[in-house]
């Protein structure tokens, strides 16, 4: 049973700039739901780590209003707004135990003595390091340290967490295991928890909801199924996962498809996405998983690819084509008994479903 | 695999070397290269610093000058019983005249009275009175000769101080330095209205530890702004604290006379505001409180630059996460950021404190009578007085006072903690 005990928050109409000339953040409205696992994910620059500052209240918004549970929180200075944070580097501070830094937020409160040894013990326990509370921050390794700061986000009850990159400096194995742990957490304890990353991997695998960002803005709001599978325009195409670009113009559109042509005349159909009309010029994005080398009369997609390189990964074998035109097309095809065998200088006949090409704003 | 059955015994190289010799061998080379590189520096240290200290040091217990003057004479003291009451027999007598005809040619008994005078007034005299007749004595009945020639010469006193400095080594300036003398009767203090060392070494250390504890309260702020401004700013700003070093200490220090002075800018501005009476103007120096003021203006950069290094290393996210964690400005300052910066505190601490504490210049023109420091002492010693002896006593104890401070400095904050960037 999880206890629904997180807090809503509300971005209204809200824009940020530091020297009045760029907008950082342009008319931001995003609205967290109690207990979601919200992540904004973007590159560097984009504002996701500006917002999160506003909500901690380190930035003030120029423009606009955040609200935190329905009350608006613009004039709450950052250490009255009870909101847990994870830093990029953890923040633990180094002339104190680790006991010390996770009874900190406590001692503010003015804990007793008794309830204070209690919530660190349980925090503790919590990141399974029961035993590590006498250490100082520096004599821990960085997934330990990790842990350390995210129990000390937590140890004081806060409805929501903030999390600023909390895995950045973690080695990739260590990083997909604090993935689950930190999932994990937020489904036991039910918090809100808002997560800024620049990994899409990461974005995926923990969140409820992805704030896809780009140039302030976001560009799309939705689970992670459906971002990886429907993206809505081509930079999120571009941002999330692999894909495949074919540029086109549109000749018909018949409801949810279109006829695209490529520079070397191809016909294509695909799913129409982002396109305004019959003559403009799309992009279409195509996941590499989802193209056959073998005929299928049900895809509507067939074109022939000339193998420039093979490479081998174990449980897939990446197949580098020359599709239309465009030589950095990529196929993945899996490695099972029966396949057919490939090799460098072949041409193949590929296929694939007009609904797995989606037809996205152009790019060049 | 055929190498294995090797590995179990002493490890060697194919040659059949030990494999210790061979490495050994292999950075001979390098060490050789890097004491060539530090061996000018040394030597130059060796010669300028620590034979010279040394030398010091050793003066200041050294007492050559009476059994090398008066060779005879410290061998026939020694079946005398200075606690007799009694003069030395007639072949003491015999002795220091023969000592004092060749030291009289030679023109070193003064040296030996003007010794003996620090420990007894007059005998300086009685040595050179001596010395001019000494070369008429006749053979025999000494004494009465001796006793012609000056009546002091029956003062027991006088043998006894002999005595006493007829060893090669002595404590004799260090009992002077803390304001007390060998007697008869053993170590005794002067009284307090003749003390003057013991005095001014604890003036030293209360206006040193004032001296550091003003730099920290001023540095400290200005630290924090500088650590916190952006790189451009922190740079034009840290040109005018480290401005003062590449002005003159001498013309920082006279600078202070004319702003301190009575008749100077701030009694002046003070005497215009009506904030005080022209007839009640501050005296401001030739005292401790110009002392402490233009010592610590010129001793600030000491404590704002180790201050600054260890501040900018501290990244602002900690005082961010205790915000987030409930803490308010204050108390996330005082619990998160202040500790951190304690080894800059204590490096700073460290450096005032030690220049302070041996500070000449600055005592010496702006602190008058009440604000010298126990090494304008010593400089007078040296310079005027030409009592080294004691100049190296009083400076081998300010050594100490350093190194015990040092050592307990250590115990309680503990050196590693100090950081100077």
């Amino acid at each position: 049973m999880t206890l629904q005990r997180g807090a809503s928050v509300v971005f209204d109409k809200v824009q940020k700039s530091y020297d009045g000339e760029v907008l950082v953040v342009k008319n931001l409205n995003l609205d967290i739901k109690k207990g979601e696992f919200l992540t904004m994910l973007g590159p560097s620059g984009s504002g996701k780590t500006t917002c999160l500052m506003m909500l901690a209240g380190f930035e003030p918004a120029s423009h606009g209003e955040i609200y935190l549970n329905e009350k608006p929180i613009n004039n709450v200075p950052p250490h009255k707004r009870g909101v847990g944070m994870v830093f990029q580097n953890y923040a633990l501070f180094p002339h104190m135990t680790v006991a010390e830094n996770l009874a900190f937020p406590l001692q503010v409160r003015k804990m007793s003595k008794a309830e204070q040894e209690e919530k660190v013990k349980r925090a503790l326990e919590m990141v399974e390091m029961p035993q590590f509370g006498s250490r100082r921050p520096a004599q821990l390794s960085g997934g330990q340290q990790q842990r350390v700061a995210v129990a000390r986000a937590l140890v004081f009850d806060p409805d929501l967490i903030l999390m600023d990159e909390p895995l950045g400096a973690l080695d990739k194995q260590l990083r997909e295991q604090m993935q689950y742990e930190i999932k994990h957490i937020h489904e036991n304890l039910g918090v809100t928890v808002v997560y800024v990353t620049h990994d899409q991997t990461e974005a995926l695998t923990m969140s409820d909801r992805v704030a896809v960002f780009n140039d302030g803005v976001i560009q799309q709001l939705s689970s992670p199924d459906e971002l990886y599978e429907a993206p809505k325009n081509s930079f999120v195409a571009q941002f999330i996962g692999e894909n495949n670009k074919l540029n086109g113009t549109v000749t018909a559109i018949n409801g949810n498809i279109c006829d695209v042509r490529l520079a070397d005349g191809t016909m294509l159909k695909a799913d129409r996405v982002n396109v305004g009309a019959v003559g403009d010029a799309t992009t279409i994005s195509l996941r590499p998983e989802r193209i056959e080398t073998v005929v299928n009369d049900a895809m509507e997609n067939k074109i022939t690819g000339h193998i420039e390189e093979l490479i081998y990964l174990g449980d897939h074998i990446r197949v580098r084509m020359r599709v239309a035109g465009n030589p950095e097309f990529i196929v993945k095809v899996r490695n099972r008994a029966g396949e057919q065998k490939l090799a460098r200088g072949q041409e193949i006949q590929i296929s694939w479903f007009a609904d797995d090409c989606k037809a996205l704003d152009p790019v060049g | 695999m055929s190498d294995t059955s090797q590995a179990d015994t002493a490890l060697t190289t194919q040659d059949g070397v030990p494999l210790k010799v061979s490495i050994a061998r292999a950075l001979r080379r390098q060490k050789i290269r890097a004491l060539l590189l530090v061996a000018p520096l040394f030597l130059f240290i060796l010669l300028s610093f620590v034979a010279p200290i040394a030398d010091m040091l050793f003066r200041s217990v050294e007492n050559d000058l009476v059994p090398s003057t008066l060779p005879k004479t410290v061998v026939a003291l020694q079946v005398w019983d200075q606690h007799s009451g009694t003069l030395p027999p007639e072949e003491v007598f015999a002795a220091l005249a023969a000592d004092l005809k060749v030291a009289t040619k030679a023109k070193t008994h003064t040296r030996v009275g003007s010794r003996l005078n620090y420990e007894k007034p007059g005998i300086s005299s009685l040595f050179r009175k001596t010395g001019r007749r000494v070369g008429k004595f006749e053979d025999g009945n000494y004494t009465e000769q001796f006793l012609k020639a000056d009546k002091k010469w029956g003062d027991i006193e006088v043998w006894q101080v002999i005595k006493r400095f007829s060893t090669p080594f002595t404590a004799g300036y260090f009992l002077a330095a803390v304001d007390a003398e060998q007697t008869e009767d053993g170590v005794r203090f002067k009284p307090d209205d003749e003390q003057i060392y013991l005095f001014l070494f604890g003036r030293t250390m209360i206006l040193s530890i004032t001296i550091t504890a003003s730099c920290i309260l001023l540095g400290y702020p200005i630290a924090f702004l500088l650590s916190s401004l952006p790189l451009r700013s922190s740079n034009m700003l840290m040109i005018l604290v480290l401005l003062p070093f590449w002005t003159s200490l001498l013309v920082r220090t006279s600078a202070w006379k004319v702003l301190l002075q009575q008749q100077g800018v701030i009694n002046d501005t003070l005497v215009w505001l009506g904030i005080v009476g022209d007839d009640s103007r501050l005296a401001l120096i030739n005292n401790q409180t110009g002392t402490i003021i233009a010592m610590t203006h010129i001793l600030l950069p000491f404590m704002i630059l180790p201050l600054f290094s260890v501040m900018k290393t501290i990244s602002p996210t900690y005082m961010r996460a205790a915000k987030s964690m409930g803490a308010s400005d204050w108390y996330a300052f005082w619990r998160v950021y202040f500790p951190q910066t304690i080894p800059g505190i204590g490096a700073g601490s460290i450096l005032v404190f030690i220049l302070s504490i041996g500070y000449y210049i600055t005592p010496e023109l702006v602190g008058g009578t009440s604000g010298i420091f126990i090494s304008n002492r010593i400089a007078y010693h040296i310079s005027y007085s030409l009592n080294w002896g004691l100049a190296a006593a009083l400076g081998v104890i300010l050594l100490a006072m350093v190194m015990v401070l040092y050592w307990m400095y250590d115990r309680i904050v503990g050196i590693d903690n100090v950081k100077l960037g």
